[in-house]
Protein backbone atom coordinates (compact mmCIF):
# COMPACT_ATOMS: atom_id res chain seq x y z
CA UNK A 1 0.00 0.00 0.00
CA UNK A 2 2.63 1.99 -0.11
CA UNK A 3 1.46 4.02 -3.68
CA UNK A 4 -1.19 5.08 -1.68
CA UNK A 5 0.22 7.24 1.49
CA UNK A 6 2.50 8.60 -1.71
CA UNK A 7 -0.20 9.68 -3.75
CA UNK A 8 -1.90 11.22 -0.04
CA UNK A 9 1.35 13.20 0.74
CA UNK A 10 1.40 14.79 -3.24
CA UNK A 11 -1.95 15.71 -2.56
CA UNK A 12 -1.64 17.60 0.81
CA UNK A 13 0.90 19.53 -1.10
CA UNK A 14 -1.51 20.39 -3.40
CA UNK A 15 -5.01 20.24 -1.79
CA UNK A 16 -7.24 17.78 -2.02
CA UNK A 17 -10.22 18.28 -4.66
CA UNK A 18 -12.51 15.39 -4.73
CA UNK A 19 -12.58 13.30 -1.47
CA UNK A 20 -14.44 10.36 -0.76
CA UNK A 21 -14.92 8.97 2.67
CA UNK A 22 -16.10 5.06 2.78
CA UNK A 23 -18.54 5.35 0.20
CA UNK A 24 -21.98 2.77 -0.04
CA UNK A 25 -24.29 2.31 -2.68
CA UNK A 26 -26.75 -0.73 -3.33
CA UNK A 27 -28.53 -1.52 -6.46
CA UNK A 28 -31.62 -3.94 -4.71
CA UNK A 29 -29.48 -6.75 -3.47
CA UNK A 30 -25.89 -5.87 -5.53
CA UNK A 31 -24.13 -3.45 -3.46
CA UNK A 32 -22.12 -1.92 -6.22
CA UNK A 33 -20.00 0.46 -3.80
CA UNK A 34 -18.55 -1.03 -0.67
CA UNK A 35 -16.56 1.06 1.37
CA UNK A 36 -14.95 3.68 -1.30
CA UNK A 37 -12.69 5.70 0.04
CA UNK A 38 -10.64 7.78 -2.81
CA UNK A 39 -8.72 10.76 -3.00
CA UNK A 40 -7.86 12.99 -6.07
CA UNK A 41 -5.68 16.02 -5.66
CA UNK A 42 -6.06 19.31 -7.66
CA UNK A 43 -4.24 18.74 -10.98
CA UNK A 44 -4.12 14.47 -10.56
CA UNK A 45 -5.10 12.67 -13.52
CA UNK A 46 -7.10 9.03 -12.36
CA UNK A 47 -8.50 6.57 -14.19
CA UNK A 48 -10.25 3.96 -13.00
CA UNK A 49 -10.45 0.90 -14.63
CA UNK A 50 -12.15 -2.69 -13.61
CA UNK A 51 -14.05 -5.44 -15.50
CA UNK A 52 -17.88 -4.54 -16.15
CA UNK A 53 -20.20 -4.49 -13.52
CA UNK A 54 -17.15 -3.56 -11.26
CA UNK A 55 -19.28 -0.42 -10.00
CA UNK A 56 -16.67 2.11 -11.93
CA UNK A 57 -19.44 4.21 -14.03
CA UNK A 58 -21.51 4.33 -10.53
CA UNK A 59 -18.39 6.10 -9.06
CA UNK A 60 -17.73 8.16 -11.27
CA UNK A 61 -21.36 9.09 -11.60
CA UNK A 62 -21.90 9.52 -7.94
CA UNK A 63 -19.21 12.32 -7.62
CA UNK A 64 -22.16 14.40 -9.48
CA UNK A 65 -24.93 13.17 -7.65
CA UNK A 66 -26.08 11.77 -10.75
CA UNK A 67 -26.30 8.69 -8.44
CA UNK A 68 -27.34 8.87 -4.92
CA UNK A 69 -25.23 7.31 -2.38
CA UNK A 70 -26.31 5.89 0.82
CA UNK A 71 -23.54 6.05 3.14
CA UNK A 72 -20.45 7.96 3.54
CA UNK A 73 -19.30 11.21 2.17
CA UNK A 74 -18.51 12.94 -0.97
CA UNK A 75 -16.87 16.05 -0.56
CA UNK A 76 -15.81 18.19 -3.55
CA UNK A 77 -12.91 21.67 -2.61
CA UNK A 78 -13.85 20.80 1.03
CA UNK A 79 -17.66 21.00 0.08
CA UNK A 80 -19.80 17.91 1.21
CA UNK A 81 -21.86 17.38 -1.87
CA UNK A 82 -25.02 19.08 -1.32
CA UNK A 83 -28.70 17.43 -1.73
CA UNK A 84 -31.16 17.88 -4.80
CA UNK A 85 -31.69 22.05 -5.07
CA UNK A 86 -29.57 25.18 -6.43
CA UNK A 87 -26.74 24.01 -4.34
CA UNK A 88 -26.20 20.84 -6.20
CA UNK A 89 -26.69 22.36 -9.72
CA UNK A 90 -24.05 24.97 -8.44
CA UNK A 91 -21.81 22.08 -7.97
CA UNK A 92 -22.70 20.37 -10.90
CA UNK A 93 -21.51 23.73 -12.92
CA UNK A 94 -18.16 23.47 -11.40
CA UNK A 95 -17.96 19.45 -12.08
CA UNK A 96 -16.90 19.06 -15.90
CA UNK A 97 -19.21 15.52 -17.23
CA UNK A 98 -18.86 13.64 -20.67
CA UNK A 99 -20.78 10.61 -21.50
CA UNK A 100 -20.28 7.50 -22.67
CA UNK A 101 -23.24 8.15 -25.07
CA UNK A 102 -22.22 11.69 -25.67
CA UNK A 103 -26.10 13.40 -24.54
CA UNK A 104 -25.41 16.76 -26.87
CA UNK A 105 -28.87 18.05 -26.64
CA UNK A 106 -30.12 16.91 -29.80
CA UNK A 107 -32.26 19.71 -30.66
CA UNK A 108 -29.64 22.25 -30.23
CA UNK A 109 -26.72 23.20 -32.76
CA UNK A 110 -23.40 22.57 -31.99
CA UNK A 111 -22.44 26.37 -30.94
CA UNK A 112 -25.61 26.32 -28.86
CA UNK A 113 -24.74 23.21 -26.83
CA UNK A 114 -21.65 24.58 -25.67
CA UNK A 115 -23.06 27.99 -24.97
CA UNK A 116 -26.56 27.15 -22.94
CA UNK A 117 -24.97 26.47 -19.60
CA UNK A 118 -22.64 29.46 -19.62
CA UNK A 119 -25.73 31.68 -20.39
CA UNK A 120 -28.13 29.65 -18.52
CA UNK A 121 -25.91 29.25 -15.40
CA UNK A 122 -23.03 31.07 -15.60
CA UNK A 123 -24.92 34.22 -16.74
CA UNK A 124 -22.32 35.69 -19.38
CA UNK A 125 -23.89 37.59 -22.19
CA UNK A 126 -23.99 35.65 -25.22
CA UNK A 127 -21.81 37.21 -27.13
CA UNK A 128 -18.71 36.61 -24.55
CA UNK A 129 -20.35 33.00 -24.63
CA UNK A 130 -20.13 32.38 -28.38
CA UNK A 131 -16.61 33.79 -28.24
CA UNK A 132 -15.52 31.02 -25.62
CA UNK A 133 -17.35 28.35 -27.35
CA UNK A 134 -15.53 28.68 -30.93
CA UNK A 135 -12.72 29.03 -28.72
CA UNK A 136 -13.13 26.13 -27.51
CA UNK A 137 -14.66 24.06 -30.48
CA UNK A 138 -11.26 25.19 -32.17
CA UNK A 139 -9.16 24.05 -29.49
CA UNK A 140 -11.32 20.26 -29.97
CA UNK A 141 -11.14 20.75 -33.39
CA UNK A 142 -14.35 20.76 -34.35
CA UNK A 143 -14.73 24.60 -34.60
CA UNK A 144 -15.93 24.20 -38.29
CA UNK A 145 -18.75 21.88 -37.35
CA UNK A 146 -20.61 24.84 -34.80
CA UNK A 147 -23.72 25.58 -36.96
CA UNK A 148 -24.69 22.13 -37.33
CA UNK A 149 -26.45 19.67 -35.47
CA UNK A 150 -25.13 16.98 -33.36
CA UNK A 151 -26.75 13.75 -35.54
CA UNK A 152 -24.96 15.28 -38.82
CA UNK A 153 -21.62 14.80 -36.62
CA UNK A 154 -19.63 11.27 -36.25
CA UNK A 155 -19.59 10.13 -32.96
CA UNK A 156 -16.08 11.25 -32.55
CA UNK A 157 -16.71 14.75 -33.34
CA UNK A 158 -20.08 14.39 -31.33
CA UNK A 159 -17.43 13.64 -28.12
CA UNK A 160 -15.34 16.35 -28.69
CA UNK A 161 -18.11 18.73 -28.56
CA UNK A 162 -19.16 17.28 -25.64
CA UNK A 163 -15.72 17.41 -23.67
CA UNK A 164 -16.00 21.37 -24.68
CA UNK A 165 -19.62 21.79 -23.50
CA UNK A 166 -17.95 20.43 -20.14
CA UNK A 167 -14.76 23.02 -20.35
CA UNK A 168 -16.83 25.81 -21.01
CA UNK A 169 -18.23 25.99 -17.50
CA UNK A 170 -14.77 26.35 -16.33
CA UNK A 171 -15.03 23.02 -14.06
CA UNK A 172 -12.73 22.23 -11.32
CA UNK A 173 -12.96 18.85 -11.89
CA UNK A 174 -13.52 16.61 -15.36
CA UNK A 175 -15.50 13.50 -14.96
CA UNK A 176 -15.74 11.12 -18.18
CA UNK A 177 -17.49 7.61 -17.66
CA UNK A 178 -16.38 5.61 -20.64
CA UNK A 179 -15.83 8.69 -23.42
CA UNK A 180 -14.59 6.20 -26.32
CA UNK A 181 -16.54 3.34 -25.44
CA UNK A 182 -19.40 3.70 -28.02
CA UNK A 183 -17.14 5.31 -30.34
CA UNK A 184 -15.99 3.28 -33.64
CA UNK A 185 -12.09 2.58 -33.39
CA UNK A 186 -11.06 4.73 -36.25
CA UNK A 187 -12.53 7.95 -33.87
CA UNK A 188 -10.99 6.85 -30.45
CA UNK A 189 -8.08 8.61 -30.79
CA UNK A 190 -9.43 12.16 -31.88
CA UNK A 191 -10.98 12.04 -28.58
CA UNK A 192 -8.15 10.70 -26.47
CA UNK A 193 -5.77 13.20 -28.03
CA UNK A 194 -7.81 16.09 -26.46
CA UNK A 195 -8.25 14.27 -23.14
CA UNK A 196 -4.61 13.73 -23.07
CA UNK A 197 -4.15 17.54 -24.00
CA UNK A 198 -6.29 18.53 -21.43
CA UNK A 199 -4.47 16.40 -18.81
CA UNK A 200 -0.84 18.09 -19.71
CA UNK A 201 -2.89 21.35 -19.17
CA UNK A 202 -3.42 20.24 -15.56
CA UNK A 203 -6.91 19.76 -15.58
CA UNK A 204 -8.47 17.40 -12.78
CA UNK A 205 -9.41 14.34 -14.22
CA UNK A 206 -11.32 11.36 -12.92
CA UNK A 207 -11.52 8.95 -16.11
CA UNK A 208 -13.42 5.69 -16.42
CA UNK A 209 -11.69 4.22 -19.79
CA UNK A 210 -11.39 0.57 -21.20
CA UNK A 211 -7.86 2.55 -22.71
CA UNK A 212 -5.16 1.12 -21.43
CA UNK A 213 -3.07 3.12 -23.67
CA UNK A 214 -4.05 6.36 -22.27
CA UNK A 215 -3.84 4.96 -18.71
CA UNK A 216 -0.04 4.11 -18.92
CA UNK A 217 0.51 7.44 -20.93
CA UNK A 218 -1.64 10.02 -19.17
CA UNK A 219 -2.86 8.85 -16.13
CA UNK A 220 -0.64 9.81 -12.57
CA UNK A 221 -2.46 7.07 -10.67
CA UNK A 222 -4.57 3.60 -11.76
CA UNK A 223 -7.33 2.76 -9.47
CA UNK A 224 -8.58 -1.02 -10.67
CA UNK A 225 -11.82 -1.75 -9.53
CA UNK A 226 -14.18 -5.10 -8.76
CA UNK A 227 -17.16 -6.32 -7.57
CA UNK A 228 -17.96 -2.89 -5.75
CA UNK A 229 -14.06 -2.46 -4.52
CA UNK A 230 -10.90 -0.60 -5.29
CA UNK A 231 -8.30 -3.60 -5.14
CA UNK A 232 -5.51 -1.76 -5.92
CA UNK A 233 -4.45 1.54 -6.38
CA UNK A 234 -0.74 2.21 -8.53
CA UNK A 235 1.09 4.50 -10.69
CA UNK A 236 0.77 3.07 -13.80
CA UNK A 237 3.90 1.55 -14.53
CA UNK A 238 3.59 -0.34 -11.56
CA UNK A 239 -0.35 -1.67 -12.10
CA UNK A 240 0.65 -2.34 -15.56
CA UNK A 241 4.21 -4.11 -15.17
CA UNK A 242 3.62 -5.05 -11.78
CA UNK A 243 0.24 -5.71 -10.60
CA UNK A 244 -0.33 -6.78 -6.49
CA UNK A 245 -3.18 -8.52 -6.77
CA UNK A 246 -4.28 -11.64 -8.49
CA UNK A 247 -7.83 -9.86 -9.48
CA UNK A 248 -5.75 -7.13 -11.40
CA UNK A 249 -3.16 -10.24 -12.74
CA UNK A 250 -6.25 -12.29 -14.29
CA UNK A 251 -7.90 -8.74 -15.54
CA UNK A 252 -4.38 -7.79 -17.33
CA UNK A 253 -3.94 -11.04 -18.84
CA UNK A 254 -7.65 -11.01 -20.71
CA UNK A 255 -6.80 -7.76 -21.69
CA UNK A 256 -3.46 -7.50 -22.56
CA UNK A 257 -2.41 -10.96 -23.86
CA UNK A 258 -4.49 -11.40 -27.00
CA UNK B 1 -81.56 25.40 -52.68
CA UNK B 2 -79.61 27.22 -50.51
CA UNK B 3 -81.30 29.93 -50.14
CA UNK B 4 -82.56 28.94 -46.13
CA UNK B 5 -78.85 30.16 -45.66
CA UNK B 6 -79.25 33.72 -45.83
CA UNK B 7 -82.70 33.56 -43.75
CA UNK B 8 -80.33 33.57 -40.87
CA UNK B 9 -78.83 36.43 -39.59
CA UNK B 10 -78.49 36.23 -35.71
CA UNK B 11 -75.84 34.70 -35.86
CA UNK B 12 -75.30 33.97 -39.59
CA UNK B 13 -74.06 30.70 -40.83
CA UNK B 14 -70.49 32.46 -41.03
CA UNK B 15 -70.91 34.32 -37.50
CA UNK B 16 -71.27 31.01 -35.93
CA UNK B 17 -68.21 29.22 -37.47
CA UNK B 18 -66.55 31.80 -36.38
CA UNK B 19 -67.85 31.20 -32.47
CA UNK B 20 -66.79 28.16 -33.12
CA UNK B 21 -63.21 29.24 -34.37
CA UNK B 22 -62.93 31.76 -31.66
CA UNK B 23 -63.95 28.76 -28.80
CA UNK B 24 -61.66 26.71 -30.56
CA UNK B 25 -58.09 28.89 -30.56
CA UNK B 26 -58.86 30.19 -26.92
CA UNK B 27 -59.58 26.75 -25.60
CA UNK B 28 -56.50 25.23 -27.50
CA UNK B 29 -53.82 27.91 -26.17
CA UNK B 30 -55.40 27.83 -22.88
CA UNK B 31 -55.09 23.89 -22.52
CA UNK B 32 -52.03 24.01 -24.37
CA UNK B 33 -50.77 26.27 -21.30
CA UNK B 34 -52.55 24.08 -18.75
CA UNK B 35 -51.58 20.67 -20.29
CA UNK B 36 -48.02 21.59 -19.91
CA UNK B 37 -48.31 22.47 -16.23
CA UNK B 38 -49.96 19.57 -16.01
CA UNK B 39 -47.45 17.71 -17.54
CA UNK B 40 -44.24 19.00 -15.63
CA UNK B 41 -46.20 18.56 -12.48
CA UNK B 42 -46.43 14.73 -13.67
CA UNK B 43 -42.77 14.25 -14.10
CA UNK B 44 -41.42 16.72 -11.14
CA UNK B 45 -39.62 15.66 -8.11
CA UNK B 46 -42.40 16.55 -5.55
CA UNK B 47 -44.31 13.83 -4.51
CA UNK B 48 -47.61 16.62 -4.12
CA UNK B 49 -47.35 17.96 -7.13
CA UNK B 50 -47.09 14.74 -9.08
CA UNK B 51 -50.11 13.41 -7.22
CA UNK B 52 -52.17 16.37 -8.25
CA UNK B 53 -51.35 15.96 -12.09
CA UNK B 54 -52.32 11.91 -11.56
CA UNK B 55 -55.54 12.94 -9.75
CA UNK B 56 -56.21 15.66 -12.30
CA UNK B 57 -55.97 13.77 -15.51
CA UNK B 58 -57.77 10.40 -14.12
CA UNK B 59 -60.70 12.63 -12.86
CA UNK B 60 -61.46 14.79 -15.59
CA UNK B 61 -60.45 12.99 -19.02
CA UNK B 62 -62.93 9.89 -17.38
CA UNK B 63 -65.94 12.84 -17.20
CA UNK B 64 -68.32 13.35 -20.47
CA UNK B 65 -67.48 16.75 -21.65
CA UNK B 66 -71.13 17.62 -21.97
CA UNK B 67 -71.37 17.19 -17.55
CA UNK B 68 -68.27 19.50 -17.52
CA UNK B 69 -70.00 22.27 -19.29
CA UNK B 70 -73.14 22.24 -18.32
CA UNK B 71 -71.22 21.73 -14.63
CA UNK B 72 -69.52 25.44 -15.10
CA UNK B 73 -73.14 27.22 -16.49
CA UNK B 74 -75.51 25.61 -13.51
CA UNK B 75 -72.37 24.72 -11.13
CA UNK B 76 -69.84 27.61 -11.62
CA UNK B 77 -71.87 30.44 -12.74
CA UNK B 78 -75.54 29.62 -11.20
CA UNK B 79 -74.64 28.17 -7.73
CA UNK B 80 -71.12 29.18 -6.59
CA UNK B 81 -71.91 33.21 -8.23
CA UNK B 82 -69.00 32.77 -10.90
CA UNK B 83 -69.84 35.16 -13.81
CA UNK B 84 -66.40 35.04 -15.73
CA UNK B 85 -66.25 39.06 -14.97
CA UNK B 86 -69.74 39.75 -17.44
CA UNK B 87 -72.00 39.21 -15.19
CA UNK B 88 -74.52 40.80 -17.01
CA UNK B 89 -73.71 40.06 -20.48
CA UNK B 90 -74.84 36.49 -20.93
CA UNK B 91 -73.61 35.37 -24.29
CA UNK B 92 -69.98 36.50 -23.16
CA UNK B 93 -70.07 35.02 -19.57
CA UNK B 94 -71.51 31.54 -21.67
CA UNK B 95 -68.82 31.84 -23.88
CA UNK B 96 -66.37 32.52 -21.21
CA UNK B 97 -67.47 29.36 -19.25
CA UNK B 98 -67.82 27.24 -22.69
CA UNK B 99 -63.79 28.19 -22.75
CA UNK B 100 -62.85 27.40 -19.12
CA UNK B 101 -64.98 24.05 -19.44
CA UNK B 102 -63.39 22.96 -23.03
CA UNK B 103 -59.71 24.21 -21.80
CA UNK B 104 -60.05 22.32 -18.21
CA UNK B 105 -61.16 19.22 -20.33
CA UNK B 106 -58.40 19.30 -23.13
CA UNK B 107 -55.26 20.12 -21.40
CA UNK B 108 -55.72 16.84 -19.71
CA UNK B 109 -55.46 14.66 -22.89
CA UNK B 110 -52.51 17.93 -23.55
CA UNK B 111 -51.13 16.54 -20.64
CA UNK B 112 -51.17 12.69 -21.99
CA UNK B 113 -49.47 13.42 -25.33
CA UNK B 114 -47.05 15.74 -24.00
CA UNK B 115 -45.83 13.03 -21.23
CA UNK B 116 -45.42 10.38 -23.74
CA UNK B 117 -43.34 12.51 -25.25
CA UNK B 118 -41.53 13.05 -22.42
CA UNK B 119 -40.79 9.63 -22.51
CA UNK B 120 -39.22 9.41 -26.09
CA UNK B 121 -36.78 11.69 -24.82
CA UNK B 122 -33.27 9.73 -23.73
CA UNK B 123 -32.39 10.22 -20.27
CA UNK B 124 -29.48 10.78 -20.97
CA UNK B 125 -30.37 14.08 -22.80
CA UNK B 126 -31.92 15.02 -18.55
CA UNK B 127 -28.54 13.79 -17.19
CA UNK B 128 -26.64 16.10 -19.50
CA UNK B 129 -28.75 18.91 -18.33
CA UNK B 130 -28.53 18.72 -14.89
CA UNK B 131 -24.64 17.71 -14.72
CA UNK B 132 -23.97 21.36 -16.39
CA UNK B 133 -26.08 22.83 -13.43
CA UNK B 134 -29.44 23.36 -14.95
CA UNK B 135 -31.91 23.67 -12.04
CA UNK B 136 -35.18 21.10 -13.04
CA UNK B 137 -37.29 23.80 -14.89
CA UNK B 138 -34.40 24.99 -16.99
CA UNK B 139 -33.34 20.98 -17.65
CA UNK B 140 -37.61 20.85 -18.13
CA UNK B 141 -37.86 23.82 -20.15
CA UNK B 142 -34.76 24.17 -22.09
CA UNK B 143 -34.07 20.84 -22.67
CA UNK B 144 -36.90 18.21 -22.27
CA UNK B 145 -39.79 19.71 -23.24
CA UNK B 146 -38.80 21.24 -26.57
CA UNK B 147 -37.57 18.27 -27.36
CA UNK B 148 -41.00 16.82 -26.57
CA UNK B 149 -42.56 19.00 -28.02
CA UNK B 150 -41.66 18.27 -31.18
CA UNK B 151 -42.32 14.51 -30.60
CA UNK B 152 -46.16 14.73 -30.39
CA UNK B 153 -46.61 17.50 -32.46
CA UNK B 154 -48.82 14.86 -34.90
CA UNK B 155 -50.87 13.06 -31.46
CA UNK B 156 -51.14 17.64 -30.60
CA UNK B 157 -52.93 17.76 -33.85
CA UNK B 158 -55.28 14.89 -33.16
CA UNK B 159 -56.50 16.30 -30.03
CA UNK B 160 -56.39 19.84 -31.39
CA UNK B 161 -59.26 18.87 -34.15
CA UNK B 162 -60.66 16.65 -31.26
CA UNK B 163 -61.15 20.31 -29.72
CA UNK B 164 -62.02 21.63 -32.83
CA UNK B 165 -65.59 19.54 -32.38
CA UNK B 166 -66.01 19.37 -29.09
CA UNK B 167 -66.72 23.14 -29.58
CA UNK B 168 -70.25 21.65 -30.50
CA UNK B 169 -71.05 20.81 -26.68
CA UNK B 170 -71.01 24.51 -25.89
CA UNK B 171 -74.38 24.63 -28.02
CA UNK B 172 -75.73 22.76 -24.47
CA UNK B 173 -74.89 26.01 -22.35
CA UNK B 174 -76.14 28.25 -25.30
CA UNK B 175 -73.18 29.36 -26.80
CA UNK B 176 -74.41 30.60 -30.00
CA UNK B 177 -71.66 28.24 -32.25
CA UNK B 178 -72.25 25.99 -35.71
CA UNK B 179 -73.71 23.16 -33.62
CA UNK B 180 -76.33 25.61 -32.22
CA UNK B 181 -77.67 27.28 -35.21
CA UNK B 182 -77.35 23.81 -36.76
CA UNK B 183 -80.01 22.95 -34.27
CA UNK B 184 -82.10 25.96 -35.23
CA UNK B 185 -81.83 25.36 -38.52
CA UNK B 186 -82.55 21.97 -38.72
CA UNK B 187 -85.92 22.71 -36.35
CA UNK B 188 -86.85 24.88 -39.08
CA UNK B 189 -86.32 24.00 -42.41
CA UNK B 190 -87.15 20.79 -44.46
CA UNK B 191 -83.45 20.10 -45.83
CA UNK B 192 -81.98 18.06 -42.92
CA UNK B 193 -79.93 16.43 -45.36
CA UNK B 194 -78.67 19.62 -46.79
CA UNK B 195 -78.17 21.34 -43.41
CA UNK B 196 -75.96 18.34 -41.80
CA UNK B 197 -74.21 18.06 -44.81
CA UNK B 198 -72.97 22.24 -44.76
CA UNK B 199 -72.07 21.83 -41.62
CA UNK B 200 -70.29 18.66 -41.10
CA UNK B 201 -68.63 20.15 -44.31
CA UNK B 202 -68.16 23.57 -43.01
CA UNK B 203 -66.22 21.31 -39.74
CA UNK B 204 -63.74 19.70 -42.18
CA UNK B 205 -63.22 23.28 -43.86
CA UNK B 206 -61.99 24.42 -40.28
CA UNK B 207 -60.01 20.74 -39.11
CA UNK B 208 -58.62 19.63 -42.28
CA UNK B 209 -55.88 22.17 -42.79
CA UNK B 210 -54.95 22.21 -39.28
CA UNK B 211 -54.34 18.39 -39.53
CA UNK B 212 -52.28 18.29 -42.58
CA UNK B 213 -50.51 21.35 -41.92
CA UNK B 214 -49.65 19.95 -38.31
CA UNK B 215 -48.28 17.05 -39.93
CA UNK B 216 -46.00 18.91 -42.20
CA UNK B 217 -44.92 20.61 -39.43
CA UNK B 218 -43.83 17.65 -37.08
CA UNK B 219 -41.78 16.32 -39.99
CA UNK B 220 -40.17 19.48 -40.34
CA UNK B 221 -39.29 20.06 -36.93
CA UNK B 222 -38.37 16.28 -35.58
CA UNK B 223 -35.56 15.84 -33.95
CA UNK B 224 -32.74 13.70 -35.27
CA UNK B 225 -31.14 11.89 -33.15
Amino acid sequence: MTEVSVAKEDAAATGDLVVLKSVNKHFGALHVLQDIDLTIARGEVVVVIGPSGSGKSTLCRAINRLETIEGGSITIDGKPLPHEGKELARLRADVGMVFQSFNLFAHKTVLENVTLGQVKVRKKDKKAAEERARALLDRVGVGAQADKYPAQLSGGQQQRVAIARALAMEPKVMLFDEPTSALDPEMINEVLEVMQQLARDGMTMIVVTHEMGFARSAANRVVFMADGRIVEEATPDQFFSNPRSDRAKDFLSKILHH
Amino acid sequence: MFDFISDYNDPTLLGAFWMTVKLTVFSGIASLVGGTLLAAMRVSPVPLMRGFGTAYVNIVRNIPLTVIIVFTSLGLADIFGMTMGAPDDFALQGFRLAVLGLSAYTAAFVCEALRSGINTVPVGQAEAARAIGLNFSQVLGLIVLPQAFRAVIGPLANVLIALTKNTTVAAAIGVAEAALLMKEMIENEAQTLLIGAVFAFGFVVLTLPTGLFLGWLSKRLAVKR
